[in-house]
């Protein structure tokens, strides 16, 4: 909404400039998002008078002029046609910056001429498109005088109206809320009504109250239209609108002036003697004044004449009763239109106008009346003719309901100290009405322009808003008790582990969309219809992603188009099985592109296996058993390299995890650089840690003997798993037996086809005495025996 | 006797001379071996009457002493420089690379928002999070935005394809929802522990967590974070609030005495409804906090609206209290000076090596927030 200090002097006396109205109006709610100001803006610029205009020596369309200006007589060089002795234009002195042109005026020779600045056109100073000579002023102006002032430029403030605010929509609201802030006194903007001649030969018709509740209107005769005069124009272009002609523009100011927009149809183009307000019918259409013609809905509301829809109700008029130079007499309509459907009509027919934005946002349901007579009045004034009787039928519907209000409510919820008698003041100033003493069940009534209103809590806010929130104490949060364990619940404590033991590890976190392509969705077992977006930003973020994988991957292909194939990233963040609640879960996920550059002791890039270490000690911080996950290596889905991926898991309905090598066809298809490997953790799949409620750590029992190690080599089945030959041969002895780890693995001559050697070290701890021999012995037998058993492994001769 | 000291003196001469381990050997055998020269002087004690023995004994075992003693001094000297020579031929270039350490980091979205949580918590405020994923009541209705009412057209709302049931769900604009899981006994139980965060009045918590509007240019994005912060009790009021966000401000930009400005707004689920700015320098091109003599919109909030805790089962005349939203990735461009908000979610490895946290920078109140 913008908005001019000389329109706003209609509505408030006060002596404040515009910095002052600017900080008034930022204290009070209404967000100033800019001010263009021509006087600062065009501070260099003053008005000057040339003396003397001559030839230029050496130039045919050059002249050489005396000036005077704000700085003295200058010589100064001018190419404009209309430079000549005698005329008032507009001086720079050289060091401005010409807007218009975008230079800034050095002192330099025009063709041996030094010209000491420059005599300036509308187009240079942006107050026109285009120009054709420099500026010409009325001889009157004194010399030196400010160019903006000069030229009748006035600072326009444009600022965010909220939607709870349609009334800011027009100055007047605006200065009744400044005038309450004490800005200045608000003039009685009351209209007295106009009596009417005689009976409007038109006649309103209200098709039902879901169409158009109130509507009022009367008819102008013997009028003549024409360009409005010089103050309208001036007060529209301003803040940025086109004058057209009187009627319309009287209709554009007060649709600024009051918030209350109107619409004017020739009356000699109204056909059967009535304007209806109704639903729309199918296969109606309305040429709109825009030059379009839009498809009425049983939705919208349409204005009907006898000749059928003529108009958009509240959103836009139609071309054929619209008013041109030669209306001569015009039927006023000052309605009311429903908000929703307003809003509804504009967006289904993409029309944004000044009437259809007030609607929509809900215009005073008192304002009818009053909006006519402000209309009548004005169009008499500039137009002259006269006037029928008013029509006013129907009524728009009011929340404004009688408030229970004590004044005490304002220091209890907002914690303002204020005077009952200043809380007073104020709810008066904005138009509310005290009804009886509040204290025993007294009321506050809205004025009818605040539907916003409708609560106690209202109140507070208009009373704390005017007095400033400046005023309100900062005053500390009383002591509340803290939890003794910390406020993080294990899961989330949990995500700050993973976070910081990643970036520990040397990965990069990342954050990627929640939202993938419904075909990489697919890609990784997801893309259920549920999950896709209705109104996607773009065609590739349409699907909620399943994994976090693809985000990553896709995250590790761009790197790579980049030149930095090489990347190690992580991100924690919800992935989605369905649209509950229940459906979300929280991923820990990693990739591990190891596309380093070569090195020079021939060691070789990361492994899969390097990834599954990482994950593991991962698993542990977050306290994960990591000792009795199973490894899965079956039945893996279909995004991971068959064979180089597996699941952790307890059980097979408690998936912790998963990790692997991505399937080469993936990577193509997400265009990332082949390997990577990955993993996925499922944080709410991780058992939690059973609350302890001491803290003590168990006793620390340290044996005195030393352990002792044994080797030995299997023989198993080529596709049998390492990880069972080591969970049977720890299983024969759970006491003694303290690890167990592959050093060797081979196939090849001395090992029979389809069968491998793996070798193990055995660590064994004596717990209470030394073991014999013979001890030794049995335990190994014991080992061969179990390893035999699970797996079929033999020992290699 | 001149043949031991002869003897002696030529063993211990060649001892002397050995070059090497394997000529020292060869001394020692040839002295002291089974059949070396001083084992038959040895073993030719036992045919001695015991007089000659007894001056001999002596003589021949003094010589055996020698030569062992010499020959291990001898050894010890030849080990020590075949080791000198051994080391001096195993010289390593230093100065090559080692091998390359990934060096990891944490995200600054992350890292701002462990900084938040540390602020919160010392005021007591614990962490309640709700679903990405939200209904029409959550995100809207329960929050006092009217059906088909503007403000919700302002929200730029995701919508996912309707369900069987017509019922149309949302990516959550706000973190609001969590306001309603949080304060409304009578939610359904939704079957994820996590997003259950009910709690009985008082209640002071923050909930942060993924938001999504249907937006991008430099300062939009279709996806952010916020972190939302409601407290409800008997008797807070605005002046808690503005305590509160003034206590946040300061501590979170680490700057004493920066100068904050609250002043009106509208929301609908706040009455009344405040923004706040904090003075800042936009001369430079970059915005400084805390400098200059201009002002930074930077969060919202207000006293719950009485709707709201109406909607949640309880007495608004009984309950009362405020709420906030904070935007965690423009706080942290704002602290840590990222220019364009998109680059937060762009992975650029290059831009989370610059712009990201070391693993050990977690915030806390020893070592301070960053």
């Amino acid at each position: 909404m913008k908005f001019t200090l000389s329109w706003l002097s209609e509505h408030l006396e006060t002596e404040a400039g515009v910095a002052e109205v600017v900080e008034a109006m930022t204290m009070a709610g209404l967000e100033v998002e800019h001010v263009d100001d021509p006087a600062a803006r065009l501070a260099a610029f003053s008005v000057a008078r040339i003396v003397e205009a001559v030839q230029h020596p050496n130039a045919d369309r050059l002249r050489v002029c005396q000036v005077d200006t704000v700085d003295g007589r200058k010589e100064i060089v001018c190419g404009a046609p209309n430079a000549r002795a005698g005329l008032t234009t507009i001086y720079a002195p050289i060091g401005t910056h010409i807007p218009g042109s975008g230079i800034t005026l050095e002192p330099r020779a025009v063709r041996g001429v030094v010209s000491n600045g420059m005599l300036c056109s509308a187009a240079e100073l942006e107050t026109a498109e285009e120009s054709d000579g420099i500026l010409e002023l009325d001889p009157a102006l004194t010399v030196g005088a400010a160019a903006a002032e000069a030229l009748g430029l006035e600072a326009v403030i444009d600022f965010e109206v909220t939607p709870n605010r349609p009334d800011w929509l027009g100055v007047v609201g605006i200065a009744r809320d400044l005038a309450a802030a004490g800005l200045g006194r608000l003039k009685d903007p009351a209209i007295p009504p106009l009596p009417g001649a005689f009976a409007s030969p038109i006649e309103i018709r209200l098709g039902g109250p879901e169409a158009c509740p109130a509507f009022a209107g009367r008819l102008i005769r013997g009028l003549k239209n024409g360009p409005s005069p010089a103050w309208l124009q001036q007060r529209l272009k301003a803040i940025g609108l086109r004058p057209i002609n009187a009627l319309v523009d009287v209709t554009n100011l007060i649709t600024y002036d009051r918030a209350r927009p109107l619409h004017v149809y020739d009356a000699a183009k109204v056909a059967g003697g009535f304007i209806e307000a109704r639903l729309g019918r199918e296969g109606e259409e309305v040429a709109a004044l825009d030059g379009k013609t839009y498809r009425v809905t049983p939705d919208m509301c349409v204005i009907a004449d006898g000749s059928g829809a003529i108009g958009l109700g509240g959103v836009m008029g139609g071309a054929a009763t619209g008013c041109s130079e030669a209306t001569t007499e015009v039927f006023v309509e000052s309605a009311w239109f429903d908000p929703i459907r307003t809003a509804q009509t504009g967006r289904e027919t993409g029309i944004v106008s000044d009437a259809q934005y007030r609607f929509a946002r809900g215009v005073d349901p008192a304002s009818q009346v009053p909006g006519l007579e402000l209309a009548t009045r004005l169009i008499l004034e500039l137009c002259g003719g006269e006037a029928s009787h008013v029509l006013d039928v129907g009524q728009a519907p009011s929340k404004a309901a009688p408030i229970r209000f004590d004044p005490a409510y304002v220091r209890r919820l907002a914690g303002l100290d204020i005077s009952e008698a200043r809380t007073w003041k104020i709810l008066a100033d904005l138009g509310f009405t005290r009804h009886g003493d509040t204290r025993e069940g007294g009321t506050v009534i809205p004025p009818s322009w605040r539907q916003d209103v409708d609560g106690k809590a209202d109140l507070v806010e208009e009373v704390a808003r005017i007095a400033g929130y400046d005023a309100l104490p900062a005053e500390p949060l009383p002591e509340a008790p803290r939890p003794a364990g910390g406020v993080l619940t294990p899961r989330q404590a949990r995500m700050r582990v993973g976070r910081r033991a990643l970036a520990a590890a040397g990965f990069q976190e990342t954050i990627t969309w929640s939202f993938t392509s419904h075909a990489a969705a697919i890609l990784f077992g997801g893309g259920q219809e549920s999950l896709v977006l209705a109104n996607p930003i773009s065609a590739d973020l349409d699907c909620m992603r399943p994994s976090i994988l693809p985000g990553l991957i896709d995250a590790v292909g761009r790197n790579a188009r980049r030149g930095f194939p090489d990347c190690a990233l992580f991100e924690i963040g919800p992935v989605f099985a369905g649209d509950n609640p229940a459906d979300q879960r929280t991923a820990i996920a990693a990739v591990l592109a190891p596309h380093g550059p070569r090195r020079w002791d021939g060691a070789p890039p990361e492994t899969l296996f390097d990834l599954k270490a990482g994950l593991l000690a991962l698993l542990d911080e977050l306290g994960a058993p990591v000792a009795n996950l199973q490894l899965v290596q079956e039945g893996t889905p279909a995004w991971w390299r068959p064979g180089r991926a597996a699941r952790l898991q307890l059980g097979a309905k408690a998936q912790i995890a998963a990790f692997g090598e991505v399937h080469p066809r993936v990577l193509k298809a997400l265009d990332a650089p082949d390997p990577i490997y990955a993993f996925e953790i499922w944080l709410e799949a991780i058992p939690e840690p059973k609350k302890k409620a001491v803290k003590t750590k168990p006793a620390l029992v340290l044996s005195p003997l030393m352990p002792l190690t044994r080797d030995f080599a299997f023989v198993v089945a080529r596709d049998a798993p390492a990880g069972d030959l080591v969970r049977a041969v720890q299983s024969a002895d759970r006491v003694l037996i303290t690890g167990v780890r592959v050093f060797d693995v081979y196939e090849g001559p001395g090992v029979s086809d389809g069968s491998k050697s793996v070798a193990v070290e055995v660590t064994i701890q004596p717990k209470d005495k030394t073991l014999t021999d013979a001890e030794i012995d049995a335990l190994s037998a014991r080992i061969v025996a179990a390893a035999a058993k699970a797996t079929g492994a033999k020992l290699r001769a | 006797m001149t043949d031991l000291a002869a003897l002696e003196a030529d063993l211990l001469a060649r001892i002397a001379a050995a070059p090497a381990a394997a000529a020292l050997e060869a001394v020692r055998l040839e002295a002291l071996g089974k059949s070396g020269v001083v084992s038959a002087l040895l073993k030719s004690l036992g045919a001695m009457s015991p007089d000659e023995r007894r001056v001999q004994g002596p003589q021949i075992n003094g010589l055996r002493d020698r030569i062992a003693a010499a020959i291990a001094e001898r050894r010890s000297v030849l080990e020590d420089a075949e080791l000198d020579a051994r080391l001096a031929a195993g010289r390593l270039d230093l100065s090559l690379p080692a091998p390359p350490r990934r060096k990891g980091a944490v995200h600054p979205t992350m890292q701002v928002m462990d900084e938040m949580i540390a602020i919160f918590a010392e005021m007591g405020f614990a962490l309640a999070e709700g679903p990405d994923i939200e209904d029409d009541f959550h995100n809207f209705t329960a929050l006092n935005f009217p059906p088909r009412h503007p403000a919700r057209e302002m929200h730029d709302t995701f919508f996912l394809q309707p369900g069987p049931d017509g019922e149309q769900k949302l990516l959550r604009t706000h973190t609001s929802p969590i306001q309603i899981r949080v304060m409304r006994k009578g939610n359904a139980e939704v079957g994820a522990p996590q997003f259950e965060p009910y709690r009985a009045p008082p209640i002071r918590i923050i909930g942060p967590g993924r938001v999504y509007r249907c937006d991008s240019d430099a300062t939009h994005t279709p996806m952010f974070h916020q972190m939302e912060g409601l407290v409800i009790d008997r008797d807070i009021h605005m002046g808690h609030l503005k305590w509160t966000l003034d206590q946040f401000i300061a501590r979170f930009f680490e700057l004493e005495g920066v100068v904050t400005r609250f002043r009106p707004h509208h929301f609908p689920f706040t009455e009344p409804s405040a923004e706040m700015d904090v003075q800042c320098d936009r001369s430079a091109g970059q915005i400084r906090i805390g400098e200059g003599d201009d002002w930074l919109e930077i969060l919202g909030g207000g006293m719950v609206h009485p709707n709201i805790i109406r909607n949640c089962g309880l007495d608004p005349d009984q309950w009362q209290g405020f709420a906030f939203g904070l935007g965690v990735d423009r706080l942290a461009a704002l602290k840590y000076g990222m220019p364009d908000l998109r680059d937060m979610f762009a992975s650029d490895t290059r831009w989370l090596a610059h712009y990201g946290f070391s693993a050990f920078a977690a915030p806390n109140p020893a070592t301070g927030l960053s």
